[in-house]
């Protein structure tokens, strides 16, 4: 099926030109990195830009670099970037294993960290890590850049902080000064292509400190805090686990749909949280099983 | 309409498109690369995977506009002199059945093994997991490609 929507194509070479651009087609341009879910929106007409800027031919934007303890993820930086980065596989583990779950190469080829935030959705796997690892969005608009927490980004399915005029520069993710270890499960309904039933991150710091994200289980991917306060500061034990499956169903509020049902997703959100948090803990000390291995 | 140009299975190719034009309509329709498939339209089943830069793509959530400089390798670029080696491969383990879903599992293979000449089982799975194939349930696609680097080392 062709594009049956027809907008004006527009491919800057510099910040300042996005910026302008947006400022003169206010509300009514799209920015377009890896198109993988904008361009599929406009062939279903959920929207109709009459502007797309193309940012591909930005080169800072290209930017993918790891200095005082700070990675640095240009909004052109696919997630094949992220997985192929031996920086992002040894000192972001959690992170390089979710991208792995995230579509299929073809897909990943183009797709970016950046656009998946601004899609939003509630079952985007980036969606944990970013929250667990606590990183900065880094937004351009006219009137400079601000730096929005993570934390504070998503606002409901397809919603976020970022203004109509500001577009994002660049996530910065944090390197967690303690010894750390990570996981993350993803539920599919089968290996390979598919969207999350449930997304689960868990990030594990050396002296019992606990950090775990959902997603696909909420209106937006959140941190789990009744878990995390049960947990923190005490040393895994096997009735500690089965007193944090018992929070789950406080934590989120998963919906019935065509992937899965809300029962079911409650079910196997409390599996994959003892086997999320056991990963983590023994990866903190290099043992458990090795990162991208299945855990469901 | 804009006039764009790109390196097209190793030769400069120019096509007049307007900014909604996709990508597997250019090529097919005005270029004649009729290898390339057009099946679910969303990039999820694979059949229109062309190398863009020598990644796979999916050429049916590309605009046209979008390749303008770039480079573009088809089935057709592929085997230009001869069969590849994968695609001998293909031959011999019966990996077709109807066809349809071939040539993007060919380009993603093919962009697999440049990356990993030696992948394992569970890496050729994951390399082929974005190309759906409804007839042969994978297995002998699966073989083919494993077989791929055996057949090299015995032709040396």
């Amino acid at each position: 099926m062709a594009i049956v929507h027809e907008f004006e194509y527009f491919k800057p070479e510099k910040i300042e030109d996005v910026i302008k651009l947006l400022g003169e087609h206010k509300g009514k341009a799209r920015l377009l990195a890896g198109g993988t879910d904008l361009v599929v929106r406009i062939k279903d007409e959920l929207e109709s830009p009459a502007v797309v800027i193309d940012i591909k031919g930005i080169e800072e934007l290209k930017k993918l670099e790891f200095k005082e303890g700070k990675l640095h993820i240009g909004a052109l930086v696919t997630f094949t970037d992220l997985i192929d980065s031996d920086i992002v596989k040894k000192q972001f583990p959690l992170f390089w294993e979710s991208s792995k779950t995230i579509a299929s190469p073809g897909i990943r080829n183009r797709a970016t960290l950046a656009g998946n935030i601004c899609s939003g959705v509630p079952s985007l796997d980036s969606g944990s890590a970013l929250l667990v690892y606590e990183a900065d969005i880094i937004v351009r608009g006219s009137e400079g850049e601000r730096v929005i927490p993570a934390l504070n980004w998503f606002l409901g399915p397809r919603r976020t902080a970022l203004k109509e005029e500001e577009f994002v520069r660049e996530i910065i993710f944090s390197l967690p000064v303690k010894k750390h270890g990570g996981s993350y499960v993803k539920l599919g309904r089968y290996k390979g292509e598919d969207l999350a039933q449930v997304g689960l991150g868990v990030l594990a710091l050396e002296g019992n400190e606990y950090r775990l994200a959902f997603c696909a289980v909420g209106p937006v991917p959140s941190r789990a805090k009744k878990i995390e306060a049960l947990l923190n500061g005490k040393p895994l034990t096997d009735s500690l686990i089965e007193e944090a499956k018992k929070l789950v169903s406080e934590e989120i509020s998963p919906i019935t749909d065509v992937r899965a049902t809300k029962e079911y997703r409650v079910h196997i959100a409390k599996i994959m949280l003892e086997r999320g948090i056991r990963a983590a803990v023994e990866r903190v000390d290099g043992k458990g099983p090795a990162y991208g291995e299945r855990l469901i | 309409m804009k006039k764009i140009s790109f390196i097209l299975n190793g030769e400069k190719r120019n096509a007049y498109v307007e900014p909604n034009d996709l990508l597997v309509d250019v090529l097919r329709e005005k270029l004649g690369m009729y290898s390339i498939k057009y099946a679910c339209g969303r990039g999820d089943c694979g059949a229109c995977t062309v190398l863009l830069n020598g990644k796979g793509v999916r050429s049916c959530i590309i605009l046209a506009i979008e390749a303008d400089g770039q480079e573009i390798l088809t089935v057709e670029g592929l085997s230009k002199d001869k069969l590849t080696s994968l695609q001998e491969s293909f031959i011999d383990h019966s990996s077709f059945q109807c066809g349809f879903c071939a040539p993007g599992i060919i380009m993603s293979a093919t962009e697999l093994l440049n990356k990993n000449p030696n992948p394992t089982e569970e890496e050729v799975k994951e390399g082929l997991s974005g190309n759906l194939c409804r007839c042969t349930g994978y297995t002998p696609i699966i073989e083919a490609v494993l077989d791929v680097e055996k057949r090299d080392v015995d032709k040396k």
